[in-house]
């Protein structure tokens, strides 16, 4: 069955209505804000807790025990901060954009209460640079809520003072990891930090500081107004909730859409993509989480549970729900080649093994796509992605190994025919005379 | 590197911009995104002033605007920082443009979710519309550069050209916008499909019809 759209968390997602606050309150938005807040912290984060509500960034970490590692009090004098990453640049997601431009007020609600109850001063919200249309609305959303108080000094008459702002990135990928994202929002390049510190105890300005998703932060008003066990409700043990999926690529309607967790691929992609571009036979592969995660092939991801623990059972993993179809019409080693060079491209520089690999990984990726390879560097490459994975600060290294690898495990026949063709009609190699 | 921004001569630049400084109405909105970051952290507004240098630039000379060393160092000036770091800011991201771009900045999305619906077409469009990748056309109108995923992937192909996204593109629809613009015009940013509204599927929503036509609230039906 379907997820109902009274269980929709997100009504307005395709910007039907007015985002203003207005249309928003009349849609159930900054409902008896102080009431939720009057909860305390500790019944808030235990809410999230029992609502089984996991990171929808990618990583998937449990959002409320997340935030219970914030310090209760500040002992040094030191404020605590939130920063909300709308950085959303992973090759496939799309969802966070309609939350900022088609439902702002579900996000600057959330930051209020998931503020309070972590016990921030402020939240930063830091938007990627090229959502510019987004970032005017949610500024224009944020003034609206300043204006009504339901922000700022006493916000929402609740007693507490909290402030939301917005800062905008410049166009680099790497600033959506949450390290590289306070070292950006504090005036540097997004460069990732070692860990430790973790920033809950050293992250903004030094401060204990929790980085969340747009889309982890927005469902929280809902939740708690609806009840942990109403989102945990949907989807398998340990998979709660509802889900903003993106499906792009070879279906015939591609879209976001919310969903039910644990959503078998095909019923989201006959339910509302209109089916695969020239019909299930015609499926080759998918990647279901952004490009970082690995490719799957059609045959195991068809009936596959859309969430953490179905889609890591075939190899793969959920991501941002970012569903990137290929038809077999798709040249699939070039579709990760083209992966290959975003990670080369957004790399910060900073860790040798993703610096140099990520270079060296797509140049030969390049010749796999054209066939001029030796078989034997097949594995020369998957050797490689192992050499780069785990062996850097941030999880770019890993992200830009793991499609090659994902393309190696189910596609290795489709490389060698390639090189295999290519050495056949080319002409024979010569000595240099 | 190979695709290194060619950056103008210094002193040719200085010239032309070594007086420069905020207008009253951005020096206004400096001191607004200042006062977001706590006292003595002013170095994180960086990057908006730097935005905000550029868009100013833009006005100047017509352009989305470009970031010459001079004024890199007045806005490094104004937040107390050295040159270096604010240099190492305007290198990093690729946003700063560190050299003139054309009126028109037009960006096209090259990563696999746009690869896949046919950003080879929307690249296409520009080469017969005399753009070249990393080049300005001879009118200065037009600026071609490829660029990493946009997240608008539910509505790819896409390109965005200054501030606006165009969405849903293929040869016939790019075509089209690069002839608006060079004629004067503004085209409707956005989706390019007729009928299509957002991110909803081609032909009309599967899900929240009631909310296509009116604010529907849900809470009613919550139970």
């Amino acid at each position: 069955m379907s997820l109902a759209d009274k269980d929709r968390i997100f009504t307005n997602v395709y910007g039907f209505q007015p985002w203003n606050l207005k249309a928003a309150e009349a849609r159930g938005d900054w409902d008896k804000t102080k009431d939720l807040i009057a909860w305390g912290q500790d019944r808030i984060i235990e809410e999230v807790k029992a609502s089984g509500l996991r990171g929808r960034g990618g990583a998937g970490f449990p959002t409320g025990m997340k935030w219970s590692f914030m310090p209760k009090e500040s002992k040094d004098g030191r404020p605590s901060f939130l920063v909300i990453n709308a950085d959303e640049s992973e090759p496939g997601s799309c969802k966070d954009r309609e939350i900022l431009r088609h439902d702002p007020h579900k996000l600057i609600e959330g930051a209020l209460i998931a503020g309070f109850a972590m016990r921030a001063r402020a939240a930063y919200i830091y938007v990627r640079g090229e959502y510019i249309r987004e970032a005017e609305v949610l500024q224009a959303a944020i003034d609206e809520a300043y204006a009504a108080g339901l922000i700022g000094k006493n916000a929402a008459k609740s007693g507490y003072d909290f402030d939301v702002f917005v800062h905008r990135g410049a166009g680099a990928y790497i600033c959506g990891e949450e390290t590289a994202m306070i070292e950006s929002i504090e005036g540097k390049k997004g460069q990732p930090r070692l860990k430790p510190p973790f920033p809950a105890g050293a992250g903004l300005y030094g401060c204990p500081t929790t980085v969340n998703n747009v889309e982890s932060i927005a469902v929280v008003p809902t939740i708690l107004r609806r009840s942990a066990a109403w989102f945990a409700s949907f989807g398998r043990e340990n998979n709660k909730g509802t889900k903003l999926f993106q499906i792009s690529g070879h279906v015939e309607k591609p879209c976001v859409v919310e969903e039910a967790m644990s959503i078998p691929f095909r019923e989201l992609i006959e339910r509302h993509c209109g089916g695969i571009r020239g019909g299930w036979d015609n499926l080759l592969a998918v990647i279901p989480g952004g490009s970082s995660v690995p490719l799957v092939p059609a045959a195991q991801i068809i009936d596959a549970p859309m969430d953490f623990d179905g889609l890591k059972d075939v190899g793969s993993g959920l991501g941002t729900a970012a569903v990137i179809v290929m038809d077999k019409s798709t040249d699939i080693v070039q579709a990760i080649s083209r992966i290959s060079y975003f990670y080369k491209h957004e790399s910060c520089g900073q860790c040798t093994p993703c610096r140099e690999g990520t270079g060296w990984m797509w140049r030969v990726m390049e010749r796999m796509r054209t066939g001029d390879a030796d078989l034997s560097e097949i594995d020369t490459l998957y050797e490689v992605t192992k050499q780069v994975e785990g062996h850097t600060i941030c999880a770019l290294g890993d992200a830009a190994a793991w499609p090659i690898q994902g393309l190696i495990r189910h596609f290795r026949p489709e490389m060698e025919r390639r090189i295999i063709e290519k050495q056949g009609t080319g002409s024979m190699m010569e000595a240099a005379e | 590197m190979a695709d290194a921004a060619h950056i103008p001569d210094e002193a040719e630049t200085r010239a032309r911009w070594g007086a420069f400084a905020f207008t009253d109405e951005n020096l206004a909105k400096a001191k607004t995104i200042i006062a977001r970051y706590p006292e003595g952290r002013q170095r994180s507004a960086v990057m908006p002033l730097l935005d905000l240098a550029q868009r100013q630039v833009g006005a100047e000379t017509q352009t989305q605007g470009w970031l010459p060393v001079p004024v890199i160092e007045y806005v490094a000036a104004m937040l107390d920082m050295p040159y270096i770091r604010a240099y190492e800011v305007a290198s990093f991201y690729t946003m700063y443009n560190l050299a003139p771009v054309g009126r028109y900045h037009v960006q096209v999305c090259g990563t696999t979710p746009c690869l896949l619906r046919g950003s080879d077409d929307v690249m296409a469009a520009c080469a017969n519309k005399g753009l070249v990748k990393g080049k300005t056309t001879p009118d200065g109108l037009f600026t071609l550069t490829e660029v990493e995923c946009m997240g608008n992937c539910a509505n790819a192909p896409m390109v965005q050209i200054n501030d606006d996204n165009f969405e849903d593109l293929d040869y016939d629809r790019t075509i089209g916008i690069l002839e608006a613009l060079a004629a004067g015009e503004s085209p409707k940013p956005g989706t390019q499909i007729p009928g299509r509204h957002a991110s909803e599927p081609e032909g009309g929503p599967t899900t929240l019809k009631q909310m296509v036509d009116a604010n529907h609230d849900y809470r009613g039906e919550w139970g």
